[in-house]
């Protein structure tokens, strides 16, 4: 289980998770519960660059679209593949479904611990 | 209800063809289909049968109430129909030779009279089929003139936040970057970030007007001289004609082209979800590049010198266009009073809700209203959702929901012109009723419908897991 | 004079009166005065239903109706059963919105599942959309689903009708896509020009051919669909849906996307639209597929029923990155052709395909008997070029016996341009006699 207090956060409502010189991306608790049931994913593809609050992919909910903003600028190194099958995935376990793993990564938007985070969704 | 295919029996069927009065010959057989093909094999009877329980289970403006706003589901006059299936129409082949189809070029010719004069414009093209395409057509228009003046550096087309979804599709579907104009806080254009998003990369604005609260802005010439002074061009989204329709004419205000939808203003049906007819209004200086071919000398047909090419196979939905034809010829120069009352039944229900419901911009509206529903919701957690399924009791078709995107929780209400002020008494009783029930009883409103033949159904495991088709065994 | 607003002057008076307004001048001052229509529109007087009715007859009776036609490219002159007229005409069916609200909208919803599942089936594919404006702007868009990042260049074949390639122009000059043209040799597409231009090119994105062809020639689909798909761009087959009753179908060729007219399905000729654009393809395609889906699923107590779905595609959620700005559609074009193909069956959806073959081939025959050959060697179904020595002398005589004959077209591929050529056709309502009639006067022109 990963903890959500290790993890660091965007204003943005992604999530960040440090694997030595790679980072994982997903999106937040928050951010799941306010777009409800997730149908789909759209991921960039492996060696694809990603920038720094720029949108690397999408999610859909029934009725809604919301731009993944990438926290880092990088290069993706891994797509999740399981959740283009079960977009669901994302909302049973926010913090343990992760879009992309980056590499090579070059700048990354300001962000916040859990408690900030906390503080500035509370 | 079951399917047409689980109704299938095989051997069954209708005899329609005759046998072959000429020797069988066909394509040499490594061409020919091995496939099975699933289709129906039912009588006569049986499928009438089918379809008339479809019918059953569906709404039409006939069936009822139906405000669905930014719709316009006026009544949809017979007489249209039967003009439109004149064999002298719907039996004419597209490639006719012109000498042979002077009546419906006559047609044409007349009902581009007619729209010039409604829209103060100076030609129209038929080609769109439908209100996106008429969208598409302008901006096409909007973009060969630009190149056409070497100003193809002009790529952004600036939409306000209160568009139709159609708008910003359109425009990248244009070649277009759609920049966001935000709404002030009366719900209409804000001048000043207007002013900060024009500039040289400008080729036009797309504005719905009255817009999609269902406000007329008091600043549109404003905002027309601004763009035009920028070099870009002003695009005006018709779907909201009837509003205004005989009382404002787009281009008299500064917009230089205009999609029509037919089947809203001009009181074509929308058979369940098409086809329209979005013909495109534009100023002479547009013409050259207009789509399509033309025959108005009766004797051939031309294209416009620097034609952007055509839309649709061949003139668009012509006979959707004989209808709006006929319904013009009968509604003549008293277009007015369709905006008239349109905008008159629409303000007496929005006064007559008011010191319940939330009025999203409180102030005489146009031919349609908005109610913002947030602050009930966040007591009540009902929703506008909610609102909406508990209407479907009272046998009246819900507004539209959750559009326009400013507007939290929003229930957008176009009643028509064509309703009477009884009908408009009972919807406005029903959503009082409706009212009530948020506080005296929240979850029988969060559990409606319980009379319709299905009840609230499961959008997200259609999303999931998705069936389009049927499956065969 | 003709109206259809229910309320009198009185009434709206007085509910202008009950909400606070002198008059309709006083409701409307939220107008500015500078933007309002000065004076009266020069539109002509109102008029009743009877003036309407006899003015628009008028109008029709100025309009040739033909009693024979031969006349194809596009647009199709098949029986429509009455069937389909009787219910489509069905006011539920006619005066309904796009079926927003589900629970009172299943006949719409449901029938459009049904159609689906008949295109699906009749192209041979996975899944079918709810319908596009028509086949050409339904080309266009299938060429805009296999657009990518890496793929852009549209490839076309120069053996399509030319009103489809305009369209494709049209919006891709919208979208800004090359469209590159593969010559057609013989009435038919150069395979070797489509394998040379495809290896060239690494941004091919699609390739899309017309099936029957504009000149009515069956192509070898499954050689080009070969070509296409090795240089890893996508096949898009633009069908004449009714060829299909006798054609191998899109699914057997492999096709990666079928479009078409949906026009010969139980929608009459009606001077070019409304029309219906369908579009069908593999399940993997799903996201990309332009316009309305209708998706099956359950209500809250597990009975079956219908929704729009997927609709985090469309133009109203994704807005600027929809994969279209299709909203209104041609629901009930779509609805008629449910309704004929579940008339006609599997059997008819055959034997009609035989008809038209079999008419087109005795028409072909007897031409060539009076010196009028076929312009190409290929393969045919219903329609077909043959030389004329004077294609405008034969029209005309064949017009004056209410006849519409075929076109007259300027074809690249004959050997004798000293000749005229016509592109004819032949459906299941051209009878011997019709066909035989037209040699008649064609011997009688020469």
């Amino acid at each position: 289980m990963i903890d959500p207090k290790e993890l660091k956060y965007s204003r943005d409502d992604e999530w960040v998770r440090y694997d030595g010189d790679a980072v994982y991306i997903g999106i937040t608790d928050y951010a799941q519960s306010e777009l409800g049931d997730l149908v789909f994913v759209n991921l960039p593809e492996v060696d694809d660059e990603v920038i720094a609050g720029e949108a690397l992919g999408d999610v859909e909910s029934v009725k809604a679209v919301a731009d993944i903003i990438s926290p880092v600028s990088g290069v993706v190194l891994e797509v999740n593949e399981e959740l283009l099958d079960d977009a669901a995935l994302i909302n049973n376990d926010p913090y343990g479904a992760w879009f992309v793993k980056v590499g090579d990564v070059s700048d990354e938007v300001e962000l916040l611990t859990a408690d900030e985070y906390d503080a500035y969704r509370g | 209800m079951k399917l047409i295919f689980e109704k299938s029996i095989p051997g069954r069927g209708q005899d329609i063809f005759p046998a072959c009065d000429v020797p069988e010959k066909l394509p040499k057989k490594d061409m020919l289909r091995k496939a099975k093909v699933n289709l129906p094999e039912i009588s006569e009877n049986e499928m009438g049968r089918h379809y008339t329980a479809l019918a059953k289970r569906a709404h039409g403006v006939n069936d009822g109430f139906y405000p669905l706003g930014s719709c316009t589901m006026k009544h949809n006059p017979r007489i249209n129909e039967k003009m439109a299936n004149l064999p002298g129409f719907a039996k004419l082949h597209p490639l006719q030779p012109a000498h042979t189809v002077q009546g419906a070029n006559e047609l044409i010719t007349e009902l581009e009279e007619f729209l010039c004069e409604i829209t103060g414009m100076d030609g129209v093209t038929f080609s769109p089929a439908a209100g996106a395409h008429g969208e598409f057509t302008g901006l096409l228009l909007i973009k060969a003139y630009h190149h056409d003046r070497g100003e193809a550096e002009r790529n952004e087309i600036l939409v306000p936040d209160a568009a139709h979804g159609t708008n910003p599709a359109s425009a990248t579907m244009a070649g277009y970057k759609s920049v966001t104009i935000k709404s002030n806080e009366n719900g209409t254009v804000d001048l000043d970030d207007l002013k900060a998003h024009l500039g040289p990369k400008t080729a036009g604005l797309m504005l719905t007007n009255p817009n999609t609260v269902g406000l007329f802005d008091p600043n549109i010439m404003e905002i027309t001289r601004l763009v035009h002074e920028a070099g870009g061009l002003c695009y005006y989204d018709g779907a909201n004609l009837n509003a205004v329709i005989g009382i404002v004419r787009p281009a008299d205000i500064g917009f230089d082209v205009i999609h029509m939808n037919l089947h809203k203003t001009f009181s074509t049906p929308h058979g369940g979800g098409g086809p329209g007819s979005g013909p495109c209004a534009y100023k002479d200086f547009l013409a050259p590049f207009a789509p399509g071919l033309t025959c108005k000398d009766g004797k051939e047909y031309k294209r416009a010198e620097k034609s952007i090419g055509n839309m649709t196979g061949f003139y668009g939905n012509f006979l959707v266009n004989v209808k709006a034809y006929t319904y013009l010829l009968t509604i003549g120069k008293d277009v007015a009073t369709l905006a008239q009352n349109a905008v008159l039944n629409a303000n007496y229900m929005q006064e007559k809700l008011k010191d319940i419901y939330p009025i999203a911009f409180d102030t005489t509206c146009m031919h349609e209203f908005v109610i913002g529903l947030d602050p009930i919701y966040r007591k009540t957690h009902v929703s506008a959702l909610d609102v909406a399924k508990a209407l479907l009791d009272y046998g009246i078709h819900p507004p539209t929901i959750y559009f326009p995107l400013i507007v939290h929780e929003a229930l957008m209400i176009e009643p028509t012109e064509t309703e009477t002020k009884e009908t408009l008494d009972e919807a406005i009783q029903a959503f009082r009723e409706i009212y009530d029930k948020i506080f005296s009883a929240p979850e029988s409103v969060q559990q409606a419908p319980q009379t319709t033949p299905v009840l609230r159904l499961d959008d997200t495991k259609a999303a999931r897991e998705p069936h389009l088709r049927y499956k065969f065994d | 004079m003709g109206t259809f607003i229910p309320n009198t002057k009185e009434e709206q008076l007085k509910m202008l009166k009950e909400i606070g307004y002198k008059d309709f001048d006083d409701l409307f001052k939220v107008i500015p005065d500078a933007a309002k229509v000065k004076g009266e529109l020069k539109l002509p007087e109102g008029l009743s239903e009877i003036e309407v009715d006899r003015k628009v007859q008028g109008l029709a009776n100025k309009n040739v109706v033909f009693r024979s036609i031969f006349r194809g490219a596009g647009a199709y002159n098949h029986y429509v059963p009455s069937a389909v007229d009787a219910i489509a005409n069905k006011e539920e069916f006619l005066t309904a919105y796009t079926p927003y609200q589900a629970e009172i909208s299943q006949g719409i919803l449901q029938s459009i599942f049904e159609y689906q599942t008949m295109i699906a089936e009749i192209t041979g594919m996975d899944i079918a959309n709810a319908s596009l404006y028509d086949g050409a702007s339904a080309a266009a868009e299938a060429c805009w689903m296999c657009k990518d990042r890496k793929h852009s260049t549209i490839y076309v074949s120069g053996a399509i009708d030319e009103r489809i390639l305009e369209v494709i122009k049209t919006y891709s000059f919208g979208r800004e896509n090359k469209v590159e043209i593969i010559p057609a040799k013989d009435g038919v597409t150069d395979k070797d020009a489509l394998k040379k231009a495809l290896e060239a090119d690494d941004e091919a994105a699609c390739f899309l051919m017309q099936y029957p062809n504009f000149f009515g020639v069956v192509e070898d689909a499954e050689e080009l669909c070969k070509i296409t798909q090795g240089a890893g761009a996508k096949f898009i087959m633009y069908c004449q849906p009714l060829a299909l009753g006798l054609l191998k179908n899109p699914g057997e060729i492999g096709a990666d996307i079928a479009v078409g007219e949906g026009q010969p399905l139980g929608l009459g000729l009606e001077f070019g639209g409304p029309y219906l654009g369908f579009l069908s393809t593999k399940e993997e395609n799903m996201r990309m597929i332009p316009g309305r889906l209708i998706g099956e699923t359950v209500d809250t107590r597990g009975e079956r029923g219908f929704v729009l779905t997927i609709q985090a595609r469309e133009q109203h959620i994704r807005r600027e990155k929809a994969s279209s700005n299709v909203c209104s559609n041609e629901a009930w074009c779509a609805l008629r052709a449910g309704i004929y193909l579940s008339t006609i069956g599997p059997k008819g959806f055959e034997d009609a395909a035989k008809l038209c073959s079999s008419k087109a081939h005795y028409m072909a025959e007897e031409l060539d008997k009076i010196g009028m050959k076929l312009c190409f060697k290929g393969e045919f179904w219903n329609e077909f070029a043959t030389t004329c020595p004077d294609a405008d002398k034969l029209l005309k005589a064949l017009e004056d016996k209410g006849i519409l004959g075929g076109l007259k077209f300027s074809c690249c591929g004959c050997d004798d341009a000293k000749e005229d050529c016509i592109l004819w056709c032949c459906t299941e309502l051209n009878t011997k006699e019709d066909i035989d009639e037209v040699i008649a006067v064609a011997k009688e022109v020469f």
